[in-house]
């Protein structure tokens, strides 16, 4: 596991601070460890400190009021999370959760203050991080609002799809999203609800056609002219 | 099983820590599968990889 000291050295927010700055900021970062699967942050909470990950993993998400959760970024060893309630003063946009055993390395509110304060180099750092987070928001909110990405989904299991009498080309959800031109997490919601339609069945390592009709059906002509203007 | 690339993988056992079957350990500093133990496909060692070592593929067919 990483150091406070290494963690600060190769964050993002810390680039072109020397040692000895990076040696006195480490002096406010603070520990916590939680177990697979605890709740690290609750969406509408007041927020405590911009998180680094020293080891494992955690999800950021959010959840609708009828239990839908859309995960919006994971977060693993040297990357942070909790930026947008540390700068803008309100409470935490979404949830986190570990998803493994997690070790992390904080920074109070307060004490985020004062660094930007002493060290103003760290605000220029911020800014560009922040532009890069807004940008693969962007992304994800163009994903989820405009595309017709269900449809782009459909056609590609009808266009990989066997009978099952021969092997055929495996897909991986990352793969189908890069065709599809879409976030794996979007392609996993997309097969969710075909599922739930009854129009496919997840089977383990098989993604089963039962209705390649209603498939069809998806795939509309909007979603053509869209693939055909790129 | 998931399929692994070793040329890939660069050891971190983030995708150990994510595998509710224990199905996964580290030999010679890489991602390798435990014999013997059920895969879910669950796909979160996928999720979790940085590197995309390791993946879950899916066949797909259509029901006869």
């Amino acid at each position: 596991m990483l150091s406070k000291l290494e963690l600060l050295k190769c964050s993002s927010y810390f680039s072109g601070l020397g040692s000895d700055e990076l040696e006195a900021i480490s002096g406010l970062v603070f520990e916590k460890s939680y177990k697979n699967g605890a709740i690290i942050i609750l969406e509408g909470e007041a927020a405590e400190a911009l998180y680094f990950v020293a080891s494992g993993v955690v999800k950021v998400f959010k959840t609708s009021s009828d239990g839908k959760e859309q995960t919006l970024a994971i977060i693993r060893p040297r990357e942070t999370f909790n930026e947008v309630p540390i700068f803008d003063g309100d409470v935490n946009p979404a949830s986190v959760q570990a998803m493994t055993e997690v070790m992390l390395y904080g920074i109070r509110v307060r004490d985020i203050g004062n660094i930007l304060h002493t060290y103003p180099l760290v605000s220029t750092n911020v800014i560009r991080i922040m532009a890069g987070r807004l940008r693969h928001l962007i992304a994800l909110v163009e994903d989820l609002s405009f595309r017709h990405v269900i449809g782009r989904v459909a056609k590609i299991l009808l266009e990989y799809a066997t009978d099952g009498t021969s092997p055929g080309p495996r897909l991986t959800q990352r793969e189908m999203a890069s065709m599809a031109g879409t976030a794996r997490e979007v392609v996993s919601r997309s097969l969710k609800n075909l599922e739930k339609d009854g129009f496919i069945k997840i089977d383990r390592q098989r993604i089963i056609i039962k209705d390649r009709e209603a498939l069809n059906n998806i795939v509309s002509p909007l979603f053509e002219t869209n693939v055909t203007d790129g | 099983m998931p399929q692994i690339d070793e040329e890939k993988c660069d050891g971190c056992g983030l995708c150990i820590s994510v595998c509710l079957n224990h199905g996964l350990t580290i030999v010679n500093e890489v991602v390798a599968r435990v014999e013997g133990v059920d895969c879910d496909w669950c796909a979160q060692c996928e999720i979790v990889c940085a590197t995309g070592a390791i993946c879950c593929p899916f066949e797909i067919v259509i029901e006869r």
